[in-house]
């Protein structure tokens, strides 16, 4: 039996009121006056796609060891390299290379669905546990309906063929070019085409027999489905394919627009986790996923559900959050701004890539040392330990790091160095475990940062080398608990 | 303990250039500025030099590598010329490498000579984006004032100190340096400023506001050394000799081991215990006519002197607010305005605190003349708390 055997969400923590987005630009749109209420999630400045990969991942293997992963599949419309594998870095993060298959999937909407069954064909087919993660920070232009409707978000799920906390039931995919919307490469941006075209020509006439054909391969019928999951910027449309289905209304799951936003090529898997959290056994989960063609998954939930431990998963997260109403900073964050960043801003941020090669796990992974003969725990692991009274040789075995709390032990608040989100928190860390380093702090507010304070290790953007075409450097970061 | 160089090393004459934000100079125009008046002061020819060393910091955005931008300027005889650099720090090495070449023998008469040139990068602080490719890739992107102002954080924790004592504290320590640049014409900064004025203004990194910061200056200073035989030999009065020159620097316990609280300058703490040792001296409180100590930040003074061994730990605060440090107090403490008011052409730095210390043995520091010093110690920092070098020379009167 294949299934989903573990599953993870990550959105970030600030949350864009649309209130404010839609004041900054009534005097141009004043048609967006019916989005103006509730909140959309808003990376980070630190924050990409594949961050939100490694934090969804990283709730998803919550229980699960990362070295059994075999096969890692990342999908995104914003894949942060056209060439340098994605899912790669992700894989590094969590410090798993060997044995490992990755491969990023994009180029649409139902990106994140179409890994997930490549996730669980690899399993299926012997190949071992396949972390699916999906994220996507999608770009949209000032004052369109895109820029309220969209958030940021991640979602990841672990197929495997033991503890299934939810079966494969089915799966069955159409894939067509039917252009609703594109994002060319020369752009940052969607073109859409007219909504009632898409709804009356697009969804209507592909969407059904999908689903219809789905149903039967799995000899079910409509009203067999307990969660009918299926992203769409139009909310009217899930309901309405739902009903052309024969499914319930009351099976027809919250898009989660109110507080979060659609997460492009994430969201069906968003969604899916959202409903997992909440899921009984037996519960029949269909996720929908709709671009140029359209991927329809059946699941049943098992009794393994219930004994998953914890994570924070999607409500989790939505939970941790931090009202945004300053539009000015999400176009800021979002490079939509020619912002005066001073000359410190201008300092080179080129990667020597010979050296991130030979520090990739202390640098992706957060691998600090282990002395053999004193026991001390360092960051970073060096040749000869770091303990005053031990000092031995050629003595350290590879630590993880990333999954400890630390301790703040000194920090500022630093207005002086160049920070897109001044002032620049930073400070001393230390793990108690032993081992500590000067630190870059992100989600953080005043309030948050004290001496003593829990912080938890994050992965995220450091740099960005422009000069380069945006090859961003990626580290890990504290932040507040 | 090695036998160290007390009285083996005298300076023979000083030289420093005016601080400030020398627009109308360059690196070569503050060098000679230095070394005219350093070697007028000895009274030697240039022919006489066997020996020089060359102190900067942040050469890429001046004069460049080696010691051929000080041979070149000062046109020096084809001696052999050393460049040293060991961050804020640097300075102090020009001086021990002159003076490790005059105690050995290798040298009659040796030339440190340190200068920094920060004010042609377009726009205030210091340059910033230095460390090696790895370093680049984690250590967080911190700035000076923000490693230093953890000292602060960390001393509160520590020390039970409440916030409001401690922007006192280092706000009086400010104040006091301000007084005493008023009174030194060479001084980037010569102006007394009120404490509320200190206390209240703009954050930098917290809590570390604008006061709490020393300017960035340019500058030059230089000394040439010889032995206090040849110097006698000379006619030279009030000789000022050399009594220890001691260096500690971080090997990562700080940075990367749980053992430090990060309230102290673990470095400092030995360099100076060595420093007394070498200088025979046994008890630095009741022997130590005045301190220039390494003052880049307010709270830096405040807890090097605890490190120095002065105050007691954890009450380095009261010991400021007290008056202890003031120019009329028990030991003055930055008696030319210290880094913060004097400034801090980085290279140049350690040099200029040994040039106050030699006007002050000599009876030359005009309105800032102490009575009667005869100890003086220097202390000079490199780099932040958590990862530093940490010099310190004594110096006094030749008896």
């Amino acid at each position: 039996m294949v299934g989903i055997v573990a599953y993870g969400a990550y959105v970030p923590r600030l949350r864009l009121q649309r209130q404010a987005v839609y004041d900054a630009n009534k005097w141009f749109a004043a048609g967006l006056r019916g989005l103006a209420k509730g909140e959309r999630s808003m990376a980070n400045w630190d924050e990409d796609s594949v961050t939100m990969a490694v934090e969804a991942s990283r709730d998803c293997l919550t229980s699960h060891k990362p070295e059994d992963v075999r096969s890692l599949y990342f999908a995104s419309t914003t894949h942060p390299f056209k060439d340098r594998q994605n899912a790669g870095v992700i894989g590094t993060a969590l410090s798993i290379e060997q044995n490992l298959l990755a491969s990023d999937v994009g180029g649409s909407l139902k990106a994140g669905t179409s890994a997930l069954i490549a996730g669980l064909n690899a399993s299926q087919n012997g190949g071992g546990p396949a972390l699916v993660a999906a994220a996507d920070k999608r770009m949209a232009r000032v004052a369109s309906t895109g820029e309220m409707n969209y958030g940021d978000g991640a979602a990841a799920l672990l197929c495997g063929t033991e503890n299934v906390i939810a079966k494969l039931v089915g799966h069955h995919s159409v894939s067509m070019d039917f252009v609703d919307h594109f994002r060319g490469d020369e752009t940052d941006f969607d073109y859409g085409w007219e909504e009632r075209w898409i709804r009356d020509e697009g969804y209507s006439k592909i969407v059904p027999p999908a689903i219809k054909a789905a149903l039967a391969a799995c000899k079910l019928k409509g009203a067999d489905i307990t969660h009918f999951i299926m992203p769409s910027l139009m909310p009217a449309v899930p309901k309405q394919m739902a009903k052309m289905c024969g499914i319930g209304e009351g099976a027809v799951r919250d898009l989660l627009g109110a507080n979060l936003g659609d997460t492009g090529a994430a969201h069906a898997l968003v969604m899916l986790v959202d409903a997992l959290e909440g899921a009984k056994e037996g519960d029949k989960i269909m996720v929908v996923a709709f671009g140029q063609g359209v991927d329809t998954l059946v699941f049943e939930v098992t009794a393994e559900n219930a004994k998953l431990p914890k994570r924070k998963g999607v409500s989790g997260w939505l939970a941790r959050r931090k009202e945004e109403k300053n539009y000015m900073k999400f176009l800021a964050f979002n490079e939509m701004l020619p912002i005066e960043k001073g000359m410190r801003a201008e300092f080179d941020k080129k990667t020597a890539l010979s050296v991130l090669w030979r520090k990739r796990d202390m640098i992706y992974g957060l691998v600090g040392g282990k002395c053999k003969v004193c026991g001390t725990v360092q960051f970073p692991r060096s040749q000869v330990c770091v303990n005053p009274n031990c000092h031995a040789i050629d003595s350290q075995e590879p630590y993880r790091m990333a999954g400890l709390e630390a301790n703040v032990m000194s920090f500022t608040a630093d207005s002086l160095t160049y920070s897109p989100d001044p002032p620049a928190y930073y400070g001393m860390i230390t793990f108690p475990e032993g081992g500590r380093f000067m630190a870059d702090f992100t989600d953080s507010d005043k309030e948050q940062v004290k001496v003593g304070a829990k912080m938890r290790m994050t992965f995220r953007i450091r740099d960005n080398d422009t000069m380069r075409g945006g090859f961003k450097r990626y580290f890990w970061k504290a932040a507040p608990v | 303990m090695a036998r160290g160089i007390k009285d083996k090393v005298a300076i023979l004459g000083m030289g420093c250039s005016k601080f400030g934000e020398r627009w109308d100079s360059g690196a070569e125009e503050l060098m000679l500025e230095s070394y005219k008046e350093c070697l007028a002061d000895a009274g030697i020819d240039a022919k006489q030099l066997n020996a020089a060393w060359f102190s900067t910091a942040i050469d890429e955005v001046h004069v460049g590598k080696s010691g051929i931008p000080l041979s070149t300027t000062l046109r020096l005889p084809n001696i052999p010329v050393t460049h040293v650099e060991n961050m804020c720090a640097s300075g102090t090495e020009a001086f021990r490498g002159a003076c490790y070449a005059v105690a050995s023998g290798a040298a009659d008469f040796a030339l440190a000579l340190g200068v920094e040139k920060l004010k042609d990068t377009g726009y205030g602080g210091l340059p910033g984006g230095r460390g090696g490719p790895l370093q680049a890739l984690w250590s967080a992107n911190g700035t000076a004032p923000g490693n230093f102002a953890q000292l602060a954080t960390a001393y509160m924790t520590a020390h039970g100190v409440s916030g409001e004592d401690l922007k006192k504290a280092i706000g009086h320590v400010s104040w006091k340096s301000h007084q005493n640049g008023a009174k030194n014409p060479k001084a980037h900064l010569q102006k007394a400023v009120e404490m509320d004025t200190i206390l209240n203004a703009p954050m930098i990194a917290s809590p570390l506001g604008l006061f709490d910061c020393c300017g960035v200056s340019d500058g030059a200073a230089a000394a040439i050394v010889t032995t206090p035989e040849i110097a006698k030999s000379m006619g030279k009065h009030n000789i000022v000799s050399v009594k220890a020159l001691q260096l500690s620097v971080s090997n990562g316990s700080e940075s990367g081991h749980n053992s430090w609280d990060g309230s102290y300058f673990h470095t400092t703490r030995i360099a100076s215990k060595k420093a007394y040792e070498e200088a025979g001296i046994k008890n630095p409180r009741n022997e130590v006519s005045m301190f220039e100590v390494h003052d880049c930040f307010s709270v830096t003074e405040l807890v090097t002197m605890e490190d120095l061994h002065i105050s007691e730990t954890g009450k380095g605060w009261k010991d400021v607010l007290d008056g202890f440090y003031d120019a009329d107090g028990k030991i003055p403490c930055q008696i030319d305005g210290g880094l913060k008011c004097f400034g801090h052409p980085i290279g140049a730095s350690g040099l200029r605190m040994l040039y106050e210390m030699y006007l002050q043995f000599q009876g030359r520091a005009g309105a800032r003349q102490l009575k009667d010093p005869r100890i003086g110690m220097t202390h000079n920092l490199g780099g932040a708390p958590r990862e530093n070098v940490s010099s310190v020379a004594i110096v006094g009167r030749f008896e």
